[in-house]
């Protein structure tokens, strides 16, 4: 048994023969080709080129339906540049002044438009300039005649080895007869693990040196969700994985049945599970997971890693983009959360013996409005573009939410001098991430009107537990008594105001604590887009009444680790 | 002739996919459509040359056209480019 290494692109295990698709070499003469054959090796391109269209139509035909057409229409553009005029008038002039053959030629002209893509100061162009290559390698092989290799002839369900596969190659790939790929170049950004991930097949990159080692016909192990190759397999490895495959399957085929269910219990009491996201590039695997809105908008990522605080108009373009990706779907934007761990290289944050319960949050932003009131009319202004909350973090008192809300009317009414469209109906919530606003929910309900439970700094700052302290680590219990009732507190003083409460922190997606708080009355519950299913397969299999009474025994105990034992036992039992 | 500035809006800029979009909406007229961004100058129906040039999000270009259906040419441009969201 050997095993290779590899960078997880997309997670899934298989066991399949090794299909590996590496291109016949092309040689391409350097001598000049005789005088007077130039015209003659001019239709030689022009043959060339309306090949290589035909094959690109065809890519274009597959694309359209394996991926659908806005991938497909990437091979169109690809049409387009092959067919340019310059091109031509590149190519035609090499053969005539410099007699070069068709191939040099067009090899040259492809390879001297890629550089000056290459050179342009965006990055997205930059990296059409891999396309522009990957057009001309296949419009040099079709002046040649030489066929190219494609993915579309595979006949039996195999695994691709290669050194890279690009866009015109992945566009190829017959689900049905691809069992996954491993390539040795690439990272976990690059095309071929996006391409990947939209397939939803398994698929490794980064895995050097396999294209050498693995035959046609070998019989190897792909598991990408551990990262790693196995070939010459034994009977026991053979047979566990082929547990695990089936594992793997049954578990994603019950959790995709589960996408488009709602989140209610057996006897219809429901909630709503949302996705925490960081930028609106999260927005798609929020919806593809099923998540019903967004309960966690974390803004830092604007202010982060720039030269200077971005203007109003970013952002404004940042909430809106968010808003329109997410299709009317609710979206709660967390108001910059900057301090204790986080700090911004153009604003002057003092050293704090404890940043924690520092100047962060909303008490950098009361002290210097600017920041706020910028951010309150980008996010008031998004908010024409879907439904838009906002949520401040760190509070402690009423006399901050005061203060805040009547930040949000200043601005509100300097929106409307101004004649600019906003929602005035925008709600306006607060997390509940400190005691103090735990302990005093019931007088903070009625100045809000939503709660959200940050359920990470609560932990921390009820049981006076560092969170990233490892030598504490045990005692960071989020499920500890003394947490779970300042929870209960939370969520009955919303109930008893008409009002709600999510949870945005970790807890949220956290299945042993699911049940627990489902029956406290949780509202909503916010968590990475991944957790959704599981949590949502847990919420369908009881009853709401079922859900009341266990989180009853579990607050009526004394211990964290009763609590968890508790629960675990339950989930355990339910499958 | 007439001609109109516009501004990029969408994230990625003129790229492979709205590029093309817009190429073929350029070829569609019948008048002569340039590009003109700062000193650079190039046909509004070459996908190859718009690459190259690299329009980009907060790039400031003008658009010219000269001939029959001018008017409705520049319309559908710009409005085409108001509207990019990608």
């Amino acid at each position: 048994m050997k095993t290779y290494k590899g960078i997880s692109a997309s997670p899934g295990i298989v066991i399949g023969k090794v299909f590996v698709f590496k291109h016949q070499k092309l040689e391409i003469s350097d001598y000049p080709i005789e005088c007077g054959s130039e015209e003659k090796e001019f239709q030689r391109f022009i043959k060339g080129r309306d090949l290589a269209i035909e094959q690109l139509n065809c890519v274009y035909n597959k694309a359209l339906s394996t991926l659908g057409e806005d991938e497909a229409e990437i091979f169109e553009g690809h049409i387009e540049l092959i067919s340019d005029e310059d091109i031509e008038d590149g190519v035609k002039d090499l053969i005539f002044s410099k007699k070069m053959c068709a191939e040099k030629a067009a090899t040259q002209v492809m390879e001297e438009n890629a550089k000056d893509m290459e050179s342009l100061d965006n990055p997205y162009m930059q990296e059409r300039a891999a396309d522009l290559r990957d057009i001309g390698k296949r419009l040099t092989y079709c002046i040649a005649g030489v066929s190219l290799m494609s993915l579309a002839d595979i006949e039996e369900p195999v695994i691709i080895i290669a050194e890279d596969l690009t866009p015109s190659d992945t566009a190829q790939i017959d689900k049905d007869k691809v069992l996954g790929f491993a390539c040795e170049v690439g990272g976990s950004t690059s095309h071929v693990a996006i391409m990947a991930r939209t397939l939803e097949l398994p698929a490794l990159v980064g895995c050097s040196s396999v294209l050498h080692e693995l035959n046609n016909g070998d019989e190897i192990i792909l598991d990408a969700s551990m990262g790693k190759i196995i070939t010459d397999i034994d009977e026991d490895t053979r047979s566990e994985y082929l547990n695990k495959i089936k594992a793997f399957f049954d578990n994603k085929k019950t959790l995709e049945a589960l996408k488009d269910l709602p989140a209610e219990t057996l006897d219809g009491h429901r909630v709503e599970l949302c996705a925490n996201i960081g930028t609106d590039r999260d927005v798609e695997g929020a919806i593809k997971h099923g998540a019903e809105g967004v309960g966690l908008y974390r803004t830092e990522f604007l202010f982060m890693d720039k030269p200077q605080m971005p203007c109003e108009d970013v952002q404004m373009e940042a909430y809106r983009n968010v808003a329109q990706a997410i299709d009317g779907r609710g979206i709660i934007i967390r108001t910059i959360d900057i301090g204790g761990d986080k700090s911004l290289e153009y604003l002057d944050f003092p050293k704090e013996l404890n940043p924690f319960l520092g100047w962060r949050a909303i008490r950098m932003c009361l002290d210097t409005p600017d920041i706020i009131i910028t951010q309150l009319r980008a996010i008031l202004r998004a908010s024409v573009y879907g439904k838009l909350r906002i949520m401040f973090p760190m509070i402690i008192s009423v006399k901050e939410i005061r203060k805040l809300k009547s930040l949000v009317e200043e601005v509100k009414a300097s929106l409307k001098s101004e004649g600019i469209p906003f929602d005035e109906n925008i709600e306006v919530g607060i997390m509940i991430e400190t005691p103090a606003s735990a302990v005093i929910a019931p007088i903070l309900a009625k100045e809000v009107d939503f709660f959200s439970i940050g359920t990470n700094d609560l932990t921390q700052y009820t049981l006076a537990v560092d969170r990233g302290n490892e030598k504490i680590a045990e005692l960071y219990q989020p499920m500890h008594p003394a947490v779970l009732t300042l929870i209960k507190n939370v969520i009955d003083a919303s109930h008893a105001e008409g009002k709600w409460t999510g949870m945005c922190g970790e807890l949220a997606g956290n299945e042993i604590a699911t049940l627990l708080l489902l029956g406290l009355g949780l509202d909503e519950f916010s968590m990475s887009a991944s957790s959704i299913s599981r949590v949502k397969k847990i919420i369908r299999s009881v009853s709401y009444s079922q859900a009341k009474e266990l989180s009853e025994k579990a607050l009526s105990m004394s211990t964290a680790d009763e609590i968890v034992e508790l629960l675990n036992n339950y989930i355990l039992n339910l499958e | 002739m007439i001609e109109r500035e516009v501004e990029i809006i969408n994230e990625t800029g003129l790229h492979t996919r709205p590029g093309n979009q817009f190429v073929k909406l350029a070829k569609t007229f019948p008048c002569d459509i340039i590009v003109r961004r700062g000193e650079t100058e190039f046909s509004a129906k070459s996908l190859l040359k718009l690459m190259k040039v690299g329009v980009s999000k907060g790039d400031h270009i003008t658009i010219v056209c000269d001939g029959e259906k001018e008017n409705e040419a520049i319309d559908a441009l710009s409005n085409f480019l108001a509207n990019l969201t990608e």
